[in-house]
């Protein structure tokens, strides 16, 4: 299964990845439709900014995801062949046990209904609008072993440039 | 042909070359545009701010996020802080080049410049009358060294006004007085601009962007209004004349030059040099049957309407000429020019000359155009391209075969002259309904927009409907490439306009220039509402810019609406993130001044508000 996933030093802080998060989450899913509608379309995941780094944060659809088992009501669920966690707002209480335990905080909350609100990754896209609107290619949408390939390419050539045969 | 081709272009000679590229892999704008997506959502907002250090600063447009800038700008300040810096850009753009035009009037008079002439004495004397020089009995040149001061002192004066504003009828005038937006001199407005947008100086959006139009005002009826008279006196009133439009103007036989950009005071010496004996012997020398100029943007509409020079193509077809293989130099000088252009010649043999010491290109070749030695440094630049039509491969050569003919060069005087001396006929036919209404479709390319589909639907679905429509810049190109600027294209005009143009022998589309020219638009306005005895935002007119991208556009709207004048644009400005400002800019500006904007990038949706706008103003005044 692919994986959004964020290559941590291409980050520059824009921000386009929330917008895109939140237009692909409102009912005219454009930019200059979007801004008027109510309830305002929500961004679900989050550039955070700590030590000077800039972290996009967004669910990593755990393993035995804690939110999920933390749901007395049903609303969230895990599907068991992709692992995609999805929430389902007619049955959300507002409770908010799934935003105490999720170890990311990337649970936000839709103010109008009072709900939780996360990543659903995107069900009717190919590829999330959080990886399409990265101009940097910080987040990436791939398998876990070929993100591994590309970390492992990227740490190689670095070596590659600093290291010189002794003629 | 590739969908994806199709989409980018309605012009077949772009979809052969955009075609060719893509089989070469060569990029384009478009594929730019396409590696651009998606854009910044807070730049199309305009709620980024980088005014000071504090910043960069972000407004979210959710609500969630910041709701300030880190020094309390809300996203109202900064919106209208961000459109009246693309003002004051787009403002100063036209006034220097005005300034640049003013110049060599002066050294024209002062004997130090060299090649130019005053052409047009007529006009020079009629200009100095507006300006109160005295002119009778006075030889030309002593009238056009006070002309040009005249009107160079406009650009450094601190109190108004700026006497071309004053062609506009006295209501006018007086709504700007009232308003406090009469501008006072024209760069001080502009400088204004930047001071009133600095970090902690104006936050008021109403009073910003009052200050917008009055800056927009010192473009309009200022700097780029002294930029076309002057170069009437210049370089002569343009007349109609027939040419030719599209790539398919380039020869395959003959050297090929194209001039670009904006300023006519370098392609006017261009073509002289390329009519220059020597120059055309050498080039059957090298090989080559001729020496050919064609022109690319507002530079080429100058050249095109005061010498019937074949125009190449619209801001679009800039890379599209190069990738013909057959240009033997690409000579510009500013505004709207690609840098990529320096890269892409380097894929063939065209030379890229840069002629302004305004405008560098890394990877140009740089050859400084001052006026003293003005036809020296043109013959220069023409034997240069003469002396690379050797290493012309033409094996590579495709130029595509798709060209129109056209007739262009309705300057306010000819139109007059075509109407037999006076507006009376026009002013009857408008009374009559026989033609609705003039509109004004100006205004660029954009690859957001198929090229030349906005341009050429709205203007066609406008003719239809009995409306005259008066273009410059690149709609008046895309209109030139459609056969529009035919007395022929009478046939696709109502009835009641069709009839018009026949008997007057005009075709339904009016080719005014450049993009400065569209102050000859304003001035055409002023007369016509003078004559009504109305002030310009009661007549059934209106304008429109299918495909603009440029500053310079943003300036245009500002003061085409600041002049009372409906103005329909065909891409969103960077305005939306503050619901007050569009508020503003689209409905509460007609209160006002007269005039208001619209967004419609739907060409026929755009011609039905402007139709029903002129319908509104038609019942207004009663016809």
């Amino acid at each position: 299964m692919r994986e959004i996933f964020v290559r941590l030093d291409r980050c520059v802080g824009c921000h386009s990845c929330e917008l895109a998060c939140a237009v692909e989450h409102s009912r005219s899913r454009t930019l200059f439709g979007a801004i008027a509608e109510t309830p305002r379309p929500r961004r679900r995941l989050y550039v955070e900014y700590v030590l000077e780094r800039k972290i996009p944060f967004l669910c990593r659809h755990c393993e035995d995801a804690p939110c999920v088992t933390v749901c007395r009501t049903g609303a969230l669920t895990q599907d068991p062949l992709t692992r995609i966690v999805t929430h389902n707002p007619d049955r959300c209480i507002g409770c908010w046990m799934c935003t105490m335990v999720c170890p990311y905080g990337v649970v936000g909350r839709e103010w109008e209904r009072r709900i939780a609100l996360k990543c659903d990754r995107c069900p009717d896209r190919e590829v999330p609008a959080c990886v399409e609107a990265c101009p940097t290619r910080a987040l990436v949408f791939m398998e876990e072993e070929e993100f591994a390939r590309l970390a492992r390419r990227e740490a190689a050539k670095e070596v590659a440039q600093s290291y010189r045969v002794i003629p | 042909m590739e969908e994806r081709i199709l989409r980018r272009s309605v012009d077949p000679a772009s979809q052969a070359m955009l075609s060719l590229a893509a089989r070469q892999g060569l990029e384009t704008a478009w594929d730019r545009l396409e590696k651009q997506q998606p854009q910044c959502g807070f730049g199309e907002l305009g709620l980024c701010c980088r005014h000071c250090n504090m910043g960069p600063c972000r407004i979210d447009p959710f609500g969630e996020g910041p709701a300030r800038g880190v020094c309390g700008a809300t996203a109202d300040t900064m919106v209208a802080r961000g459109l009246l810096r693309a003002i004051a850009a787009g403002a100063a753009a036209h006034s220097d080049h005005a300034r640049d035009v003013a110049h060599t009037l002066k050294m024209t008079a002062q004997g130090k410049a060299g090649g130019y002439e005053i052409k047009n004495e007529a006009k020079l004397r009629r200009l100095a009358a507006e300006y109160g020089i005295p002119e009778a009995g006075r030889p030309k040149e002593e009238v056009a060294l006070d002309l040009a001061e005249a009107a160079l002192g406009e650009f450094g004066q601190q109190e108004g006004p700026i006497r071309f504003t004053r062609r506009a009828p006295p209501k006018r005038v007086a709504l700007w007085e009232k308003l406090g937006i009469d501008p006072r001199g024209i760069d001080r407005e502009i400088v204004e601009i930047m001071h009133r947008t600095h970090m902690g100086v104006d936050h008021d959006y109403i009073n910003l962007i009052l200050h917008g139009l009055r800056a927009s005002l010192a473009d309009g009826w200022g700097g780029s209004m002294i930029a076309t008279e002057l170069q009437d006196v210049l370089f002569g009133v343009p007349q109609p004349k027939r040419a030719e439009a599209n790539l398919g103007v380039l020869k395959q036989d003959q050297v090929n030059i194209i001039v670009h950009g904006h300023e006519p005071i370098l392609s006017e010496m261009i073509v002289a040099a390329a009519e220059d004996p020597e120059l055309v012997a050498l080039a059957k020398q090298v090989g080559a049957e001729g020496i050919n100029v064609a022109g690319i943007c507002c530079t080429g509409n100058e050249v095109l309407m005061r010498h019937g020079i074949p125009i190449a193509g619209n801001f679009l077809h800039q890379e599209l000429a190069v990738m013909t293989g057959a240009v033997e130099a690409v000579v510009v000088d500013v505004q709207c020019i690609f840098p990529v252009l320096a890269d892409l010649s380097a894929c063939y043999h065209t030379k890229f000359i840069s002629t302004s010491p305004k405008a560098k290109f890394p990877g140009a070749v740089h050859m400084e155009f001052h006026e003293e030695t003005a036809y020296e440094t043109a013959r220069a630049i023409v034997r240069a391209a003469v002396e690379n039509y050797p290493n012309r491969n033409q094996g590579r050569v495709f130029i595509p075969d798709v060209k129109s003919e056209c007739m262009v060069g309705f300057s306010v005087e000819a139109i007059l002259e075509a109407l037999g001396g006076s507006l009376d006929p026009l002013l009857g036919a408008v009374r009559s309904g026989a033609i609705k209404g003039i509109v004004a479709v100006v205004g660029c390319n954009n690859p957001k927009i198929q090229q030349d589909y906005g341009h050429v639907n709205l203007v066609r679905e406008l003719i239809r409907n009995n409306v005259l429509v008066v273009t410059t810049g690149c709609n008046a190109i895309a209109c030139a490439k459609a056969g529009l600027l035919l007395p022929e294209a009478a046939a696709q005009a109502g009835d009641g306009l069709k009839g018009v143009c026949q008997s007057l022998g005009i075709p339904p589309v009016l080719h005014m220039g450049s993009c400065v020219d569209i102050s000859r638009i304003l001035v055409a306005c002023a007369a016509i509402a003078n004559a009504l005895g109305v002030d310009i935002s009661d007549l059934p007119v209106a304008g429109a810019a299918p495909e603009w991208m440029s500053e310079k556009a943003v300036s245009i709207g500002a003061y085409v609406v600041a002049s009372g004048i409906f103005t329909v644009l065909g891409t969103v400005p960077q305005v939306l993130g503050s619901p007050n400002v569009a508020h503003l800019l689209t409905v509460g500006a007609e209160g006002v001044v007269g005039g208001k904007f619209a967004v419609e990038p739907d060409p026929f949706k755009a011609a039905r508000l402007i139709l029903d706008h002129i319908a509104a103003k038609r019942a207004a005044l009663g016809l």
